[in-house]
């Protein structure tokens, strides 16, 4: 009788595992090579550090993250099978890389530049699939979405539509708002001086001319680190100590890593945003 | 005159006779009637300078009315008594901006085009641009060295400047040393090959660092298109004394440059010491381009397009086409740099795409004319 409840006992337990895990037990990759500064911010924040093997050279964040030689830009499919990985991230897709690691059987997943916040959240949410860390994901989206909220709520919105220039490099290329960063600074209710000259591109490079006239009201510098262009040498360039921007001191200082990616620091740009109109709306006009 | 420079004024003035004699369609005309052509030409690009530098004022992506820019100019005259009516944004475009970019397009232009000239002259290659000799592959690799390990060295200031003369500078400098190592003869095809050597390897030296550093390639770009906005009147004053300089000595030399073109050997029959005049030339034409290169990166086509249409125009002596070059080099720039600046405004055109869009037809052009010395 012993015999037979056991027997029971451990068919139950089986079929119990079985309903459980559903079909045949799914393994999540555990090696995995990011190429994408972006993804790997990502994946960190979504809990899936621990599988992650190998990053690429220029995704410096977070810290802790296993940074290597490996290029991004111009990547070495042999050196990205030596890792031997079981997932890649790229973001774009040069000299038919994914056709090469698809050829040693090795997963890709392709992650372009995301064009709106939307885009990015449904990036995160697509690596928390693919890693096995769903709720992570669903988390991360939440607190970015709750704290971008939070930030666009407590910024201040004058009577009068404040204008911006976002600066990308000092020959006057700037982001418009069909851009990534050009959607965060729509949000504040900001109107971008680079949208009337849109190529489509979304990156027109503007006339000097044209950036003194519009006269912005808040300057956006995401060129520091490449270009060395600080709040100083904005007001020594000839003729735009007297642009609005320049004269109230509303110059923001944006890393540019946190400007060209689309992770979880997008929270630090729209912070470092609202802070700036906040100082801003302290100055009368002057 | 020294003795040495008479029998070389003697030779250019009998070699001027026979050149014009030579070259087909041009009869040799009677120094009165040649001197009233050339003053003619000489008028004609005054005019055509003056015309680009009215329009390059009056015209820009911001609109500010030709009145309102004519009282502006006259209430800086001392005593005029008239008032500018142009508020503190839209002077700063005018004079801060607008008036400096013209300026500076002049200098640039009449730079390149008179070096472009000069090395046509001295190498007898009518294909021969001012980079020929290596200035733009060292000035740019100067500037991706400042750029890359210059702490993020803002695009016009002097660091980067200063590179990029410097690595002009020092191209050229190589070119000469293994040019006039070449072999016996000393040729100038010795040093056109020494050229094109010396610019593969800075070449390829610039592709390898920032291939290492890829976040500097969009600087590295927008530096090698050219830009002749972003250094206001600090950039024209630093690049006057060079210009004024590399002017001045290839004016003085352009008979020597019409002696040249023979041919080393006839040149050297004549009196003319063929390798003294050829370095002083090429000294002076380089330091007017690395100059320009360093302030405004590079600007391409003019040093080909200017001296060829001059020559077309006004005859193949170096003693129009030079100074000629100068004026109507000035010109074009401006007009190019006015269309970069408006053509798709409020977005602006890299100058340098404006001169190759008008440099690849007109190529074309000169391969289909006989006059090509």
């Amino acid at each position: 009788m012993f015999r037979r409840l056991t027997l029971l006992i451990a068919a139950g337990a089986a079929l119990a595992a079985l309903l459980a895990g559903g079909s045949p037990a799914v393994t999540y990759p555990q090696r995995i090579v990011s190429l994408s500064p972006t993804a790997t911010e990502d994946l960190f924040a979504i809990g899936a550090g621990k599988q992650v093997l190998a990053v690429d050279n220029q995704s410096d964040y977070p810290k802790q993250a296993p940074r290597t030689r490996l290029s991004g830009f111009q990547p070495n499919a042999e050196a990205i099978v030596g890792f031997h990985p079981d997932l890649v991230v790229i973001q774009y897709d040069p000299n038919k890389l994914v056709a090469a690691l698809k050829k040693a059987k090795i997963r890709v997943l392709v992650q372009p530049s995301a064009r709106s916040l939307a885009d990015a959240y449904a990036q995160i949410g697509e690596l928390g699939a693919v890693t096995g860390h769903t709720p992570g994901a669903k988390a991360l989206v939440e607190r970015m979405r709750e704290r971008i909220a939070a930030l666009v709520r407590s910024a201040p919105r004058p009577a009068t539509q404040l204008t911006v220039y976002d600066e990308v490099s000092p020959d006057f290329y700037t982001a418009t708002s069909k851009t990534f960063a050009g959607q965060v600074l729509g949000l504040f209710g900001l109107k971008n001086i680079g949208d009337v000259a849109d190529d489509g591109s979304g990156f027109p490079k503007l006339s000097q001319e044209y950036i003194l006239s519009a006269d912005p009201d808040l300057i956006v510098l995401t060129d520091i680190r490449c270009c060395g262009q600080s709040p100083k040498t904005v007001a020594a360039r000839p003729g735009w100590s007297g642009v609005e921007a320049v004269k109230r001191g509303a110059i923001v200082r944006v890393d540019d890593s946190i400007a060209s990616r689309w992770g979880p620091r997008v929270v630090d740009f729209a912070r470092a945003i609202a802070s700036a109109l906040r100082t801003l709306s302290r100055q009368p006009r002057g | 005159m020294s003795p040495a420079a008479a029998p070389e004024r003697r030779a250019s003035n009998t070699v001027l006779l026979a050149l014009r004699a030579r070259l087909p369609g041009a009869a040799v005309r009677s120094p009165g009637a040649s001197r009233r052509r050339s003053g003619l030409w000489f008028a004609a690009a005054g005019l055509f300078l003056l015309a680009a530098v009215v329009s390059g004022t009056f015209v820009g992506p911001v609109g500010l009315g030709v009145g309102a820019i004519l009282r502006d100019v006259a209430s800086h005259v001392p005593f005029l008594g008239v008032r500018s009516h142009l508020t503190p944004p839209e002077s700063a475009i005018l004079w801060q901006l607008r008036a400096p970019r013209v300026v500076l397009a002049c200098l640039v232009g009449a730079m390149l085009s008179s070096a472009g000239a000069t090395y046509q002259g001295v190498f007898r290659n009518p294909l021969a641009d001012p980079y020929l000799l290596g200035v733009a592959a060292g000035a740019g690799f100067g500037a991706t060295l400042a750029i890359v390990y210059g702490g993020g060295t803002a695009l016009g200031s002097d660091l980067l400047a200063l590179a990029a003369f410097a690595g002009g500078a020092v191209a050229v400098a190589l070119t000469y040393a293994i040019g006039r190592s070449a072999g016996a003869g000393r040729s100038a095809a010795a040093f056109v090959l020494a050229g094109v050597t010396v610019t593969s390897f800075f070449t390829a030296l610039q592709t390898f660092v920032q291939q290492q550093h890829a976040q500097s390639l969009q600087a590295v770009y927008s530096w090698i298109l050219g830009q002749l906005d972003t250094g206001g009147w600090h950039d024209v004053l630093v690049l006057l004394p060079y210009a004024a300089v590399s002017a001045v000595v290839l004016l003085l030399h352009r008979r020597l440059l019409d002696v040249l073109s023979l041919g080393d050997d006839e040149a050297a029959s004549l009196g003319v010491s063929v390798g003294r005049v050829r370095l002083v030339l090429v000294v002076a034409a380089t330091l007017g381009t690395a100059a320009a290169v360093a302030v405004s990166g590079l600007i391409g086509f003019l040093g080909v397009i200017v001296p060829h249409t001059v020559r077309l125009l006004a005859g193949g002596s170096y003693r129009l086409v030079l100074p000629l070059s100068i004026l109507v080099g000035a010109g074009f720039l401006v007009f190019a740099d006015l269309i970069a600046r408006t053509v798709l405004s409020p977005q602006e055109l890299p100058i340098g795409v404006v001169t190759a869009f008008f440099g690849a037809p007109f190529f074309a052009i000169v391969l289909r004319t006989s006059r090509l010395t």
